[in-house]
């Protein structure tokens, strides 16, 4: 039988040292029992070492190091035996251990370490600050009693929040002291060695009882967060009794007073434009604007807004896209996302600057389908189409283009009025009968969803053929 | 008016936002990469941390206040509505600054979470909303965390700069249809809304872009992302309608949450709205539906098919779903993919990820579900495990009565 004595409840480093030294001799764990030489004098004189100083490192998973480092914080006598069990099991042919949730130890363990964390958290949630003058200047004093051995693994959290106060944690068992280079622990402490609430304890008490709701009394759910346990250390709580008996009466009050009569005059805001009528604007960007409130179909519902084109009033090249997408919509203006970026580089490569023409959609909310944290594009339906017509009949006659590219089948049929097959169409002008001329082709979303590479080259440089044919028949129009 | 009277009434107006959250922005510290003190206070460490909970049952993370409670909007639902008769206050941008610091010096609180009510216009109130954050983050160097309430139609570049100082950012919603806000916020706007929402969710996107080598780093922007609230049994809006609002804006903008507040009775109410509250119960059923929609594989037709539109209130939307749909059961814990196990009542996303952990090594036994700390009596009518098969296939509404909440809990509300 071998008989380990740590030198006090955290020695964390005599424990890892016999282990080392059990390990080495190969003593299994049912011929170990665990001590602690001075449960309650952490600045005890450390023990001999217990085993063979020299004995070599070995290595265990990064998971039950963790979890071992977390379990030795328990107040809990077994946890020594329990942890050299595992240890032994780990470097005996179970080396996943740790992972076997389902075993007696493993579960056991995850058990203590699960109360630690939450114990550290409620720590760092609970713990009080008061602030005094110790004559060097401002010290920020807490009292707070931890039910496991958590003071040393905490006190980073504290440091790294509060590094430029100078502070002193104190606990039964141990206290911590930041003054601004390096924490120093010291024996435990009383209650009694902090003094009473300083003046800002008044204001926060202030806080806690206005924010509560008494209508939404909910004393079970305050309690399983925040057990009794915690009180004593947080000066709000003594607001608590006096909130939960008054709360019911409060709620009635409210209830029974009814309604009151509203205040007199009260301040008003500016009121709201009226509602779009597209037949009225005179210009671009009142018709822009009175687009916003449209309202001619069910799309503006679950749409961010309306997206209408964009480019010089007086632009002599049209283009019709299908309807804004997923980008579009959220930053109101047409052909910025994936397809609109396709389009700029057919652009260039066609030898035509986007900020002559005039580029704009046959539908101007964008149709989707909702699915988790993604909107799926959903094809606009004719009686959609058609409802956004008089927006696109009012763009025609204000920019009145000589040149208008119909992208797509959506943008071809809102503007020849009947179903077209792109293949079939593209690539001849169109007289259309305000004059102007026609083309059509491919929207470049379809290029963006075709699956194969060279089919997408293909096709893209058809693209890019239709848009500088266009362009320059309209030239040699001109010219 | 001194401090004291105004944090009473302030703090008071700003109870009814149930978002409090402090978690999920970046990690920051007072203590620099070569180990020195930096200037200024605080941290964050992605965690939040809930520094006291109220009799409500709410977490106190965030020192909660409104800059000030007049308003010159007049929706019916709230207590500072421009025709309520509630006593009115106004911080100064260094009174937050103050409350803020000396909470946080004292660990009460995580950070803040400031809104306002509309006074004189849009850009003047959030110009002031914005001047507390820049405040805090440079003059004082305050590392913790800031939840900024933005006020759509506000320019850009506020809403800019609020994202470069908050943590997070928020608009409410409030209700969940143009036609009721019509009738019950008649200055609210919902595309405004979204428009601003829309504006965020691009902002928050750039910033976490991956930089590009050559490239600008884009601006900072509310790490922690948006949120919203919807105030339920104020207006008539069914829960199917709320829900498929709350897909619709996680799908469009990327929230990390919809709030859901059931509507609860205020001081000098309208005489447009309801009296009674609403049940708590109702808000915590969104809740779950909220979470079987976002992190279980539900649909909104699997949940939401009451007649009428409301969720059930006697039983959770997981059982009554599992009820409804027996033929899926039981499932075997040593074999079932994760996506169906989501779909036992009684088992959580953490406890699935126990499960299939554990399942690793060793085929699973109750006894072994015991120690995975799962609900077992819950669970066993609809799985299988080695030792176990559940007896016989007891009909929906027998299993239904054993398993749904007793009726003594339900009158705790």
């Amino acid at each position: 039988m071998r008989s380990i004595v740590l030198a006090h409840e955290v020695d964390h480093d005599g424990w890892r040292q016999a282990v080392r030294g059990l390990i080495a001799a190969q003593v299994p764990p049912e011929q170990v029992t665990w001590s602690v030489e001075a449960p309650d004098d952490l600045f005890a004189a450390d023990a001999a070492p217990p085993t063979d100083a020299s004995a070599p490192a070995f290595s265990l998973s990064r998971h039950l190091v963790d979890l071992s480092q977390t379990v030795l914080q328990a107040r809990e006598p077994a946890r020594f035996a329990l942890l050299y069990g595992l240890v032994w099991r780990a470097t005996h042919g179970e080396r996943a251990i740790a992972g076997d949730l389902a075993d007696p130890s493993v579960a056991r363990a995850r058990q203590l370490a699960q109360n630690v964390a939450r114990d550290t958290h409620k720590m760092r949630a609970f713990l009080r600050f008061r602030e005094i003058d110790d004559g060097e200047g401002v010290r920020h004093l807490a009292w707070f009693e931890p039910e496991h051995y958590i003071v040393e693994a905490n006190a980073g959290f504290f440091i790294r929040r509060f590094a430029a106060m100078r502070f002193s944690i104190l606990t039964p068992y141990r206290t911590l002291h930041w003054d601004g280079t390096a924490p120093s622990f010291g024996p435990g402490a009383r209650a009694a060695d902090i003094p009473g609430d300083d003046a800002m304890a008044e204001y926060w008490e202030t806080y806690f009882r206005s924010i509560f709701n008494p209508a939404r009394l909910k004393r079970s759910a305050m309690l399983s967060e925040m057990p009794r346990k915690y009180w004593r250390n947080m000066p709000e709580t003594a607001a608590i009794a006096e909130l939960i008996r008054e709360a019911p009466r409060r709620a009635e009050a409210m209830v029974a007073a009814g309604a009151s009569a509203p205040r007199p005059n009260p301040p008003r805001a500016a009121p709201r434009p009226a509602a779009a009528d597209p037949s009225r604007a005179s210009d671009l960007a009142t018709l822009a604007a009175e687009a916003q409130g449209c309202r001619n179909c069910p799309l503006w519902q679950p749409a961010t807004q309306t997206v209408f084109g964009e480019g010089p009033g007086d632009a002599t090249v049209m283009l019709v896209g299908e309807q804004p997408g997923d980008q579009e919509d959220l930053a109101g203006r047409p052909f910025v996302g994936p397809a609109g970026q396709l389009l700029d580089r057919a652009l260039i490569e066609a030898g035509i600057a986007r900020d002559t023409l005039y580029v704009t959609n046959a539908v101007k909310h964008f149709k989707f389908t909702p699915r988790g944290k993604r909107r799926i594009h959903a094809k606009p339906e004719a009686p959609e189409i058609t409802a956004c017509a008089p927006w696109l009949a009012r763009e025609r006659s204000l920019v009145a283009p000589r040149t208008l590219v119909m992208m797509g089948a959506t943008a071809a049929r809102a503007i020849l009025g009947r179903p077209v097959t792109i293949s079939r169409e593209r690539g001849r002008p169109i007289p259309l009968d305000d004059g102007s001329t026609g083309w059509v082709t491919v929207h470049p979303s379809y290029l963006l969803r075709l699956p194969d590479e060279a089919a997408k080259a293909r096709e893209y440089a058809a693209f890019v053929t239709d848009l500088r044919r266009a362009v320059a028949e309209r030239e040699d129009v001109l010219s | 008016m001194d401090l004291l009277a105004k944090l009473e009434i302030l703090a008071d107006a700003a109870k009814y936002d149930a978002s409090c959250a402090s978690s999920g922005t970046d990690k920051r510290s007072s203590i620099g990469r070569d180990g020195a003190v930096k200037p200024g206070i605080g941290s964050s460490e992605g965690m939040g941390i809930c520094h006291a909970y109220a009799p409500d049952g709410r977490c106190i993370s965030l020192l909660k206040i409104l800059l000030t409670n007049s308003c010159l909007y007049d929706c019916v639902y709230c207590i500072n509505r421009a025709s309520s008769n509630v006593r009115r206050a106004r911080f100064s941008v260094d009174d937050v600054v103050r409350l803020t610091l000396g909470f946080y010096r004292r660990n009460c609180i995580e950070g803040l979470f400031l809104s306002s009510g509309i006074i004189r216009s849009p850009d003047y109130t959030m110009e002031q909303v914005v001047a507390v954050a820049r405040t805090l983050r440079v003059e004082h160097g305050f590392r913790g965390y800031i939840h900024l309430k933005t006020i759509p139609d506000a320019d850009p570049a506020l809403l800019d700069e609020a994202g470069r100082w908050a943590d997070r950012l928020s608009i409410n919603v409030e209700l969940p249809t143009q036609e009721a806000l019509q009738s019950y916020a008649p200055e609210k706007d919902l595309p405004g809304i979204r428009r601003s929402m829309g504006r965020m969710r691009l902002a928050i996107d750039a910033a976490r872009e991956r930089t590009v080598p050559g490239r600008a780093k884009p601006p900072r922007f509310a790490p922690a992302g948006q949120s919203t609230q919807v105030i339920v049994g104020a207006d008539a809006s069914t829960d199917r309608t709320i829900l498929s609002m709350s897909n619709t804006l996680y799908a469009g903008y990327g929230l990390r949450r919809v709030y859901y507040s059931a509507f609860s009775p205020i001081p000098d109410a309208s005489a447009a709205l309801p009296l009674a509250p609403a049940p708590l119960l109702r808000e915590h059923r969104l809740y779950q539906a909220d979470w079987l929609l976002r992190f279980y594989g539900f649909g909104i037709d699997e949940i939401a098919t009451e007649a009428g539109g409301n969720l059930a209130l006697g039983m959770d939307p997981k059982l009554a779903w599992a009820l409804a749909n027996r033929q899926h059961f039981p499932l075997d814990v040593n074999t079932a993919p994760r996506e169906m196990l989501l779909r036992v009542p009684g088992l959580g996303t953490k406890g699935v990820d126990r499960l299939l952990v554990a399942r690793r090594s060793r085929r699973l036994r109750l006894d072994d579900l015991v120690r995975l700390r799962l609900p077992v009596a819950r669970i066993a009518p609809f799985v299988i495990a080695l030792d176990h098969r559940p007896l016989g296939d007891p009909a929906s509404a027998a299993l239904g009565r054993r398993l749904a909440p007793r009726a003594e809990q339900l009158s705790l509300l």
